[in-house]
């Protein structure tokens, strides 16, 4: 079988929040984009988010997530024939001898792309934790609770424990609410919530406690969850909780296998929760053809994901020789600096410090840096 | 689990209802909506049972990357349910085991 | 144990304001009683990358921001009580408190993006921070101001509860 070869300038790898703006960025300077997404239809992590973005205008503040996710769409759909998108297209491989990406559509089909120029936005993965009984159907990560009830309409179950008080276990929580779900507690092991406040004291005063110092000590039931163990880390004291989905929000992992099989120079960064390629001030990394946005350069937020997407296409953009307003970097610094200057930031900022340790990241041109 | 008939953000547009089965048995579903999506609305949570300790397994990553929620579907093993979309008539299996595929299935299918 | 006698959580950290802590600084009560269509309290104790508050207010009542992280601040000399910032704030942490609504009544305006919406006449209770039944409320009315499905609730309360009521549940 000798599959198609599918011509592209920039490849993007990734149709969420990064990965389209990126796409958006480089199509509107010129270059012809193939968006290849996993899912069933782009949009990433923006279309299941039904509360408002904070931040600032520019990046949506105040609109709902998936309503972000149609503007960018209704953005990219203004140079339509620039843009290719392919969606349930799972890259299978990068083999950088000689730059091409091996996809899978579905179950069945598979192409071959040779693109000049790539962007990862591969976005992350949820973490699981150990605990007896993990496996049992009902126990079910946060994005995909999000997923079944938010894009697909179907109630994950009837009363809900969540594992997780950062933004997203307290932001599903409220959207598992808003379903007419109940959430019988959120688990949160440290002494505070990982989340923004203001997200928790929306689903305070709707009643659901917030147990701080508190784990999971295991799932009950024979085939399915029935309900669950919950554990004080403070006093040790054990007690059952009744529910019949567990929901775990304990954090999410960088998709980095791509970037590994493109022979970026990755670290082990904790604050930005896992391994993350080293790049420069506009998401390049150090293979020359690759750059990085969103969640898979570091766990941040959409806002600053969306704005490394537009760094990310327009530099790779204006790397094939496309004509770009510089002074554009600028603006999207200003921004990155402002969403990422507050105190909720300071791991985001410890963590880019490290990505940063050879001197890659900040003052670097669009020509490389090796 | 039902349907989320109403919303106080979202609007839900369930249209596109068609048939398929769950190990034999008459169910419906929209079209286009991941086979997953469809079994958890008719009350479906457990897809698959592990190989060596035989573990229930149903949904978990929704994005095609755990595993868990592996399906035979059409006769064919290993089919990620929380990605694959579902079509009319689709003949869904629970999996058990590792699932295989024999050399001549195969071919009869291209 | 029962999942009913589930214990009791340290309060602030997970997302109650209490007393002590700043971000729901009080409006002058000189000033806050006699102020008809009430004055913004916005509970908001956190830096975070957020501005519709203040880029939202139509009387430039919430201080314009130097840096986007900042925690809100109310001028009270220009506090409408138009409650926008009510319907606008992406954390529902804007609320209108309008001391002048009655004698012994005031009237709370606050977000509301649950089912049922109530209407206009119903009976609601009022909860607090932690969801806990404050008191009885009467809706006075319902608005979505940015029709963005956030409905802005107006309820008339007791003026006791009216520091303690952030929240209503509709009953049946």
């Amino acid at each position: 079988m000798n599959p198609a070869v599918r011509e592209a300038e920039i490849l993007v790898v990734g149709g969420g929040a990064a990965g389209l703006c990126a796409a958006a960025e480089a199509a509107v300077a010129g270059a012809r984009v193939l968006v290849l997404e996993s899912d069933l239809h782009l949009g990433g992590q923006l279309v299941k988010q039904t509360h408002k973005f904070f931040g600032s205008k520019d990046e949506f503040a105040g609109t709902r997530g998936f309503k972000i996710a149609g503007k960018i769409l209704d953005e990219m759909a203004s140079c339509k024939d620039k843009i290719e998108t392919v969606t349930n297209a799972n890259v299978m491989g990068y083999y950088p001898e000689d730059g091409v990406v091996t996809v899978m559509v579905g179950e069945d089909e598979y192409f071959k792309v040779k693109p000049a120029r790539i962007v990862m936005a591969t976005g992350a993965q949820e973490r699981l934790i150990a605990f007896p009984n993990n496996d049992l159907p009902g126990v079910y990560g946060a994005g995909a609770v999000q997923t079944l009830m938010n894009v697909y309409g179907v109630s994950p179950g009837d009363r809900v424990l969540m594992v997780g008080a950062g933004n997203i276990g307290l932001i599903v929580s409220y959207q598992l609410m808003q379903a007419g779900v109940q959430v019988a507690a959120i688990l949160e092991a440290m002494p505070n919530i990982g989340g923004y406040w203001v997200h928790a004291a929306k689903i305070r005063r709707l009643g659901v406690p917030i147990l701080l110092r508190h784990t999971i000590k295991a799932a009950l039931g024979d085939v399915v969850v029935e309900g669950a163990i919950v554990r004080s880390l403070a006093n040790g004291e054990t007690f059952k909780i009744d529910c019949d989905i567990i929901c775990l929000a304990v954090g999410l992992s960088p998709t980095a296998e791509i970037l590994w099989q493109a022979g970026c120079e990755m670290k082990y960064v904790p604050e930005l929760c896992g391994y993350v390629p080293i790049r420069n001030a506009r998401q390049r990394t150090t293979n020359d053809d690759v750059w990085v946005a969103g969640d898979a350069a570091g766990i941040e937020e959409a806002s600053s994901a969306m704005v490394e997407g537009r760094i990310a296409g327009l530099d790779a953009a204006a790397s094939l020789g496309y004509e770009i307003d510089e002074s554009r970097f600028g603006v999207y610094e200003e921004r990155l600096k402002a969403l990422r200057s507050g105190e909720t930031a300071s791991r985001i900022r410890a963590g880019l410090a490290r990505v940063s340790a050879n001197g890659f990241l900040g003052g670097m041109t669009s020509d490389g840096f090796q | 689990m039902p349907l989320i008939e109403r919303h106080p953000i979202l609007d839900f547009k369930h249209d596109g209802k068609v048939e398929f089965t769950f190990d034999g048995k008459a169910m419906e579903g929209f079209e286009g909506e991941p086979i997953a999506a469809a079994l958890h609305s008719n009350g479906v949570k457990i897809y698959r049972e592990t190989p060596e300790m035989k573990r229930p397994r149903g949904f978990f990553c929704a994005i095609g990357k755990c595993s868990s929620c592996f399906m035979v579907v059409d006769g064919v093993p290993n089919v990620r349910t929380c990605v694959t979309p579902l079509r009319r008539g689709m003949a869904v299996l629970t999996q058990r085991g590792r699932g295989s595929v024999s050399i001549a299935e195969g071919e009869a299918r291209r | 144990m029962a999942s009913s006698n589930l214990p009791v959580d340290r309060s602030f950290e997970s997302g109650v304001l209490n007393g002590e802590c700043p971000g729901a600084v009080l409006p002058p009560e000189c000033l806050w009683k006699k102020k008809k269509n009430g004055f913004a309290l916005i509970e908001c104790p956190q830096r975070i990358p957020c501005n519709p508050c203040a880029t939202s207010c139509p009387a430039g009542a919430v201080r314009p921001f130097a840096d986007i992280n900042d925690v809100p601040r109310v001028d009270y000399e220009k506090c409408t009580g138009c409650a926008l910032c009510v319907a606008a704030c992406p954390g529902l942490a804007c609320f209108v408190v309008d001391l002048t609504y009655g004698e012994d009544l005031a009237l709370v305006k606050l977000p509301y993006e649950m089912l049922p919406v109530p209407s206009a006449g119903d009976e609601v209770d009022c909860v607090d921070r932690t969801g806990g039944v404050a008191g009885r409320g009467s809706v006075v009315g319902v608005s979505e101001p940015l029709k963005d499905h956030t409905r802005v609730v107006s309820v008339s309360v007791k003026k006791d509860i009216v520091s303690d009521v952030r929240a209503i549940r509709t009953v049946n």
